[in-house]
């Protein structure tokens, strides 16, 4: 278990409306960052800023090291190798940066290499009914681009993926499955073995939504075999503006750019241009270097802390939430209880209240200084699926305590009651 | 500002009533519908504005969303169904200024001319609502430009003046 780490996180001992203590539980969208995170991002503007990976003076040099040392912590992290991870400014841009590759490799760039990201008529690509819109969009327009088939693993109506027909879904054609390693909304972690096998069985890459189990669970990539694999800084303690895309090398190496600019090339003539190696040939321009020192400095946090401790935490604290919020007259639980003892579900609890829009039950636990995430959580199709046009969501992090989760689930226990809904 | 403050009784009441719900077929000479939607929820309402000569003679909407949403929406319906068109848009810059208010009260001319409308003034607190309310209330003028358009096109169409 951990230690209790709110003393490590200022923001948690500021007040909210009327004065009451806060109490955080959004971590899911965006988490609060440790001083160690806050210090290396300060320190780095303060003492070694300075241009990275050009010029010979000594700030440039101190910030290269800054910089590809906060890489390496981020692909330690995950069990990669440093040359493996590339910045990118979150989750949001790596999933699009492998899409656009593709798009880019199905227009004909990247030569022979490339041939293993081209998709078109005759094609299937691969994503699942509770993908959050960052891990759906991109891949919809890849196929609505190159004339590829978009199809998908369905949820039953608990909210849980359908892993029977898998191979009726991801078919001979299939060249790339896209898919979450744990839902935003459920909270359930996917079983990635199965698709895994089942995507490389037919020669289809697999792309990994990192975002909800890398600041969470322990994740190794070697481990999962998926080939590419998108996080963000913000969700793992770390700044927001910086996220990583993690690839196989020669996987990396071989899918074409798609942002065009300095830094990322070897010889530009008037009219051709050669790139570098992964992970430079993905960073054009000017990188957002002091947020990657931080998001190193979160990895590095982590570490210290153990994933497994972190999960271990987190575990309990969905324990409560979750077995809390099911037991409420009223209250539905979005996906099951689980069994966090078997790590199956992340420390959150997205809820339906019978009778009360999910705006008005945020309302009443705002009221309270609970801060939680109301709407679809950019996952419409799984709740549309599920019937709803919305949820009240409460996720947790490495500084949530016991009390927090309680005093979500005391709250939702009242917002019936206050709207009047008697049913 | 305490949490019955913002949810006074009079918008729990339209929440739960929902005046002019259920998107009749309008009969006015002058006809306008509008569809909105709020990206952040997924809340949408439909409205239809018929106006006749210098009135808002019907107003008919069908919609879900939160009870800010909604109450805004009955309140809307039953206020401005029966206005001239220039006390219409009255009320309109009424409530968006209520809106933009941060929870303090209009001058005593403007409520008024709100009515009801004027229990939203703890809404104008919580930034994140606002939009809430002003769902029904953006759709009500897209509704009502299309149906004056339409009125007027009808106007002289029929030959009058």
């Amino acid at each position: 278990m951990l230690p209790d780490l709110r003393d490590d996180f200022p923001i948690l001992t500021r007040t909210v409306r009327n004065g009451r203590p806060l109490v955080y539980l959004d971590s899911g969208a965006t988490a609060q960052r440790p001083l160690a995170v806050l210090e290396a991002e300060a320190a780095f503007s303060r003492e070694h800023n300075g241009a990275v990976a050009r010029g010979a003076h000594l700030l440039a040099e101190e910030a290269t090291d800054a910089f590809e040392t906060a890489r390496a912590s981020v692909a330690e992290l995950i069990g990669a190798s440093a040359d493996e991870v590339v910045w990118t400014s979150g989750a949001t841009a790596a999933l699009n940066l492998v899409a656009n590759g593709m798009l880019q490799a199905s227009l004909g760039a990247g030569g022979a290499e490339a041939e293993r990201f081209r998709v078109g008529p005759g094609d299937r690509i691969v994503v699942t009914e509770l993908e959050h819109h960052a891990n759906l969009i991109p891949w919809q327009q890849l196929a609505a681009r190159t004339g590829a088939e978009l199809a998908w693993i369905p949820v039953d109506d608990a909210g849980e993926l359908v892993l029977d027909g898998l191979s009726e879904v991801i078919t001979a054609n299939t060249k790339v499955v896209a898919f979450t390693h744990a839902s935003n909304v459920t909270g359930v972690i996917t079983d990635v073995e199965p698709i895994v096998r089942r995507a490389h069985e037919v020669g289809a890459l697999v792309v990994l939504d990192g975002c909800q189990s890398v600041p969470h669970i322990p994740v190794d990539v070697a481990q999962l075999g998926v080939d590419l694999m998108a996080f963000s800084g913000h969700k793992m303690l770390g700044p927001t503006g910086v996220g990583a895309l993690w690839g196989r090398k020669e996987l990396l190496d071989a899918l074409p750019p798609s942002v065009f600019g300095g830094g990322a090339i070897a010889i530009v003539t008037m009219e051709t241009t050669t790139w570098l190696e992964a992970p430079t040939r993905f960073e054009p321009g000017t990188q957002p270097v002091a947020q990657a020192v931080g998001m190193g400095a979160a990895a590095r946090y982590l570490m210290d802390l153990g994933m497994e401790n972190v999960a271990r935490h987190e575990a309990r604290i969905a324990q409560i939430l979750r077995e809390g919020a099911a037991a409420l007259p009223g209250v539905r639980l979005i996906g099951p209880v689980g069994d966090p003892e078997r790590f199956d579900v992340l420390g959150l609890a997205a809820v339906a209240v019978e009778g009360v829009h999910t705006h008005d039950v945020g309302q009443v636990l705002d009221d309270r200084g609970i801060a939680a995430r109301v709407g679809h959580h950019c996952a419409q199709p799984l709740h549309r699926r599920l019937g709803l046009t919305g949820s009240t969501r409460a996720s947790a992090h490495v500084y949530t305590t016991e009390d927090d989760a309680h005093a979500f689930v005391e709250a939702l226990a009242g917002v019936r009651e206050f709207f009047g809904v008697t049913v | 500002m305490s949490l019955e403050a913002m949810y006074q009784q009079v918008i729990m009441d339209h929440a739960r009533e929902g005046h002019g719900r259920g998107l009749v077929d309008l009969t006015a000479p002058g006809r306008g519908e509008s569809h909105q939607v709020n990206p952040t929820c997924g809340d949408e309402v439909t409205m239809r504005v018929g106006v006749e000569g210098d009135t808002v003679a019907a107003i008919a909407w069908e919609g879900h969303g939160c009870s800010i949403s909604q109450a805004s929406i009955s309140v809307l319906s039953e206020l401005l169904e029966g206005e001239s068109l220039d006390t219409a848009d009255e009320i309109y810059e009424a409530f968006r200024a209520l809106m933009q208010a941060k929870g303090e009260p209009l001058d005593e001319e403007r409520e008024d001319l709100l009515g009801d409308a004027t229990a939203f003034v703890g809404v104008g607190k919580y930034p994140a609502r606002i939009k809430c309310a002003l769902l029904g209330w953006m759709a009500f003028r897209d509704a009502l430009i299309q149906a004056r358009a339409a009125s007027s096109g009808a106007a002289v169409e029929g030959g009058e003046a």
